[in-house]
């Protein structure tokens, strides 16, 4: 048994200390939000947030979490956070939409961080998430456009 | 592969009928009585539609299309499957527009198990399906007139209740008014509209009326959804009681299970069971990671006697070796194409090749399955082609197809892969199920690995090219001879296999629209045990590729544009021509670039429409290349909704870009080598270009759009690295070639 926070709430989650985070929360805690792409890193499907840093979920233990607080896609909230959604749905920027998760996570990460990033900048936080519909041309003018409006 | 006798009755009719695939995609745009086929059954059976509890409050079934409940909320009822193509948003506005509806108050979900209703008619309306980018052919009449239909019961029960004409009623943005003041929603006539008879003379809106069709500005109903974690795939589902499975599955094609030892993984905390299915093992757990412990826990003895044991270095000689020789069979013959060589003062020859490449959809393939105490089975997935799961699950546990309840879910991609004939990883579940004594209902999830080595991957091929050129530099001859597998024989659809020639293995280089008088396409099939299957786009992956490429290298050797020189063999108002032009002017072709900047052209049709690209590359003089721009001009008929038809072009030129620069599945000694995408690499955000679309204005109805960005983003880049690197490529990928 280990305990979670996850969202602000605290969890008790019947999991062995190797469970990856990724399977906790989807099949224990029942937060789906967070996908399964690839399980080792490569695809950022995954992603959350631990003590407000993004990692990937299907890398990350349970046993390893200790106090920190996780927040998933279902929790994120915040200017930055919901300023990426409206946004990325004003511009229809999910296709099949399984990836955007992760991406919203990067790059709400990415703009608490860097308020106004270039292509470059976002080419380098972003590049850890795969998008198999290739939404990437919406994603970077998303990106823009959030810190454009969040700069207003 | 086994085809079950049920399916081949299922499908083989339509085949048999038609003589190529082409022909019953673009002969379903121009018929309009097959168009009309499932619209008869508004008529003759609205309670088809089912499930209407499902959708909302109290919602009422006015056709096998949509419900209607009695707040208002439409839930239009798809025969198309999401995959993120946007087929749901583009039937949602078909009939939202001709219903009048409020487009914030519409919702769409899969449905099937209707054929009548739901056949699709490019498919010659026997079989639902999705696939051949068909959605909006299938759907365009149809949808619109069950809108349509649908309007006129709401406003025929208003009339009644207020005691008007129906014809004085205004609707508007799911709103019916009366000049008298009288005034409601669609949801306080929803039930009694729903008994009206269903009119089968419906009129639709003339264009100039239309507010949703075409309006670029229309954004997609479900995309605050896939925002915030919400929208539910197959991998989501979840049932009371329900358990996870992990495939053990060959580790070569054909491979059997001789025996296996499971006594370390039934102690694996939180293992239920590991049974044996036709499939291979599968390893029962109460979650996703017990299962995948488990997993490592069980050790299998294969059977290889029959499996596929050769390396693609072997295969790819077979191959080469075979391309030059004479083809097995003909696709097209124009002309005399001995004499056309005989007589060109100039003959210019190259080979392509193309590896397997995998669909990789972000969603790894899954399917849930159970069994109810009536008797009937439901399963949950990403049901493409729903009447043959349906006929398949019900062979496996002994009941008849009614018996067989599917829910189409979304998923996260499919680029054809969830469109299989032997249903693949939804037998799988039931298999499963089936092992267990049905005690409990099953989620088969693949992992990565498990998608990434399952087979069904764009068939692997090279393509041997000539031309011949007169002194003026006018192309005289030109053969293609294609080698590589066939899709469709050996399946269902063997039927569309005619003179040794499956039409998906050549569509793209048989149907080349240039003028050229002497002009052979051979085709030799391979025999290899990898399954194959489409892959977005299908033939004119490669077809388009080494056409397009290799008519860039005759513009080179006759001295002229490429542009120019296309445009000389093509009728200039033709489709082709026009979207040709129209993207050399947004590119700009003429004037010269920045220094570093380099481009190339290519242009395909595929699925009924055509496109053209321009791609601009840089490069850093270390010999990498980068694609900066890509400027994308496409004749798609009329865009129902134009945005997302720009997004399925963006999203395919990234597709396209990644398979050609990084793709490829090749085989050890009958082994898939990748398993995961750090070595198997679709497209990253980095190397994505910026896409401009630019969509020609048309009256035609609509043709395919989820696949022809596709096909020519390859021989654009390929043909822009030419003039930045002076290097040709031929072989796939790009980084063979680059990495020289
Ligand atoms: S599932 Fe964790 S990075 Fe892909
Ligand atoms: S939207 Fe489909 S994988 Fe990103």
């Amino acid at each position: 048994m280990v305990t979670l926070t996850i969202n602000g709430n605290e969890h008790k989650v019947e999991a062995e200390a190797d469970m990856p985070l990724l399977w906790a929360l989807r099949d224990l805690v029942g937060l789906t939000g967070t996908k399964f792409g690839c399980g080792m890193a490569q695809c950022g499907a995954c992603t959350v947030l631990l003590d407000g840093a993004p990692v990937r979920s299907c890398q990350t233990l349970v046993g390893d979490i200790g106090n920190a607080k996780v927040t998933t896609i279902e929790g994120l909230t915040g200017k930055v956070a919901e300023t990426v959604q409206t946004v990325w749905a004003d511009l229809d920027v999910p296709q099949c939409g399984y990836c955007q998760s992760g991406q919203i996570m990067s790059a709400t990460d990415l703009l608490a961080n860097n308020p106004k990033p270039t292509d470059d900048d976002i080419d380098a936080a972003m590049t850890g998430n795969l998008c198999r519909c290739a939404t990437y041309h919406r994603i970077r003018a998303g990106i823009h456009e959030a810190a454009k409006r969040l700069e207003a | 592969m086994m085809i079950p006798k049920l399916m081949q009755s299922l499908v083989l009719p339509v085949a048999k009928t038609q003589a190529s695939r082409r022909q019953f995609m673009l002969g379903a745009l121009a018929a309009g009585g097959g168009v009309a086929l499932g619209y008869h059954i508004l008529a003759s059976s609205p309670a088809a539609a089912s499930d209407s509890a499902a959708d909302g409050n109290k919602a009422a079934v006015f056709t096998p299309y949509l419900t209607i409940d009695s707040d208002g909320k439409v839930m239009v009822l798809s025969s198309q499957f999401e995959m993120g193509q946007g087929s749901y948003n583009g039937i949602a506005t078909l009939v939202a527009e001709e219903l009048d509806a409020d487009w914030s108050s519409i919702d769409v979900r899969g449905v099937a198990g209707n054929v009548k209703a739901y056949g699709n008619v490019a498919f010659g309306g026997t079989i639902q399906g999705t696939g051949g980018s068909t959605s909006m052919v299938t759907s365009w009449e149809r949808y619109r007139k069950a809108g349509a239909a649908a309007r006129a019961m709401l406003v025929a029960a208003a009339a009644s209740e207020w005691g008007v004409q129906p014809a004085e009623i205004i609707v508007e943005n799911g709103v019916l008014t009366h000049p008298s003041g009288k005034t409601g929603g669609f949801g306080v006539f929803a039930a009694k509209a729903a008994a009206m008879p269903v009119p089968t003379d419906v009129k639709l809106k003339q264009p100039g009326d239309w507010k949703l069709i075409g309006n670029a500005k229309l954004k997609r109903f479900d995309s605050a959804r896939k925002t915030n974690g919400t929208e539910q795939y197959t991998i989501d589902v979840k049932l009371p009681g329900m358990l996870t499975a992990v495939m053990i599955h060959p580790p070569m094609f054909g491979a059997k299970v001789k025996s296996f030892d499971a006594a370390a993984a039934r102690s694996v905390k939180g293992v239920v069971d590991v049974v044996e299915t036709p499939r291979g093992i599968a390893v029962v757990g109460e979650h996703m990671w017990a299962a995948i412990k488990g997993r490592e826990a069980v050790k299998v003895v294969w059977d290889e006697t029959a499996a596929e044991k050769r390396s693609t270095p072997e295969l790819m000689s077979i191959y080469k070796d075979l391309a030059a020789k004479a083809p097995a069979a003909i696709a097209r013959k124009d002309g005399d194409i001995d004499a056309g060589f005989a007589a060109a003062a100039k003959v210019i020859e190259a080979s392509f090749e193309f590896p397997y490449l995998a669909h990789s959809a972000m969603e790894p393939l899954n399917a849930v399955a159970r069994k109810n105490d009536d008797g009937t089975l439901e399963i949950w997935g990403g049901h493409q082609f729903p009447d043959v799961y349906q006929t398949l699950a019900s062979q496996i546990v002994g009941t008849t197809p009614d018996k067989v309840r599917l829910h189409v879910m979304k998923t996260g991609g499919s680029f054809g892969r969830r469109a299989v004939f032997d249903g693949d990883v939804v037998v799988e579940a039931v298999h499963i199920a089936k092992a267990i004594g049905f005690r409990a209902p099953v989620k088969v999830q693949w992992t990565r690995e498990d998608d990434m080595r399952a087979g069904r991957y764009r068939p692997s091929y090279v393509h041997k090219l000539k031309a011949g050129i007169d002194g003026d530099g006018k192309l005289v001859a030109w053969s293609d001879h294609v080698v590589g597998q066939s899709i469709m024989s050996k399946t269902a659809f063997e039927g569309m296999v005619q003179n040794g020639v499956d039409p998906t293995s050549v569509e793209g280089a048989s149907n080349l629209p240039y003028a050229i008088p002497n002009q052979t396409v051979g085709l030799t099939t391979t025999e290899v045990g990898v399954p194959v299957l489409w892959w977005r786009s299908v033939g004119s992956t490669h077809t388009a590729f080494a056409a397009e490429a290799f008519i860039d290298e005759v513009a080179e050797a006759a001295g002229r544009d490429p542009i120019e020189y296309r445009l000389s063999m093509l009728e200039p108002q033709s489709r082709h021509a026009v979207v040709l032009k129209l993207a050399a002017e947004k590119a700009e072709w003429t004037k010269p670039l920045p220094e570093n900047r380099f481009r190339g052209v290519a242009v395909a049709e595929s699925f009924g429409s055509v496109v053209a690209q321009i791609a601009e590359v840089s490069t850093d003089g270390s010999g990498s290349i980068k694609v900066e721009r890509v400027i994308a001009a496409v004749d798609c008929g009329l865009a129902v909704n134009p945005d997302q038809v720009r997004a399925q072009v963006e999203g395919g030129i990234g597709f396209g870009l990644g398979a050609i620069l990084g793709e490829e599945i090749t085989l050890t000694a009958g082994k898939v080598d990748q398993g995961n995408f750090d070595v198997y690499s679709p497209l990253r955000i980095d190397a994505m270009p910026v896409v401009e679309v630019h969509i020609l204005a048309s009256t035609n109805p609509p043709s395919g759009i989820g696949e022809p960005g596709v096909p020519p983003i390859g021989p654009a880049v390929a043909n822009a690295v030419y003039k930045a690197l002076g290097k040709r490529i031929r072989v796939m990928p790009f980084t063979k070639t680059l990495n020289a």
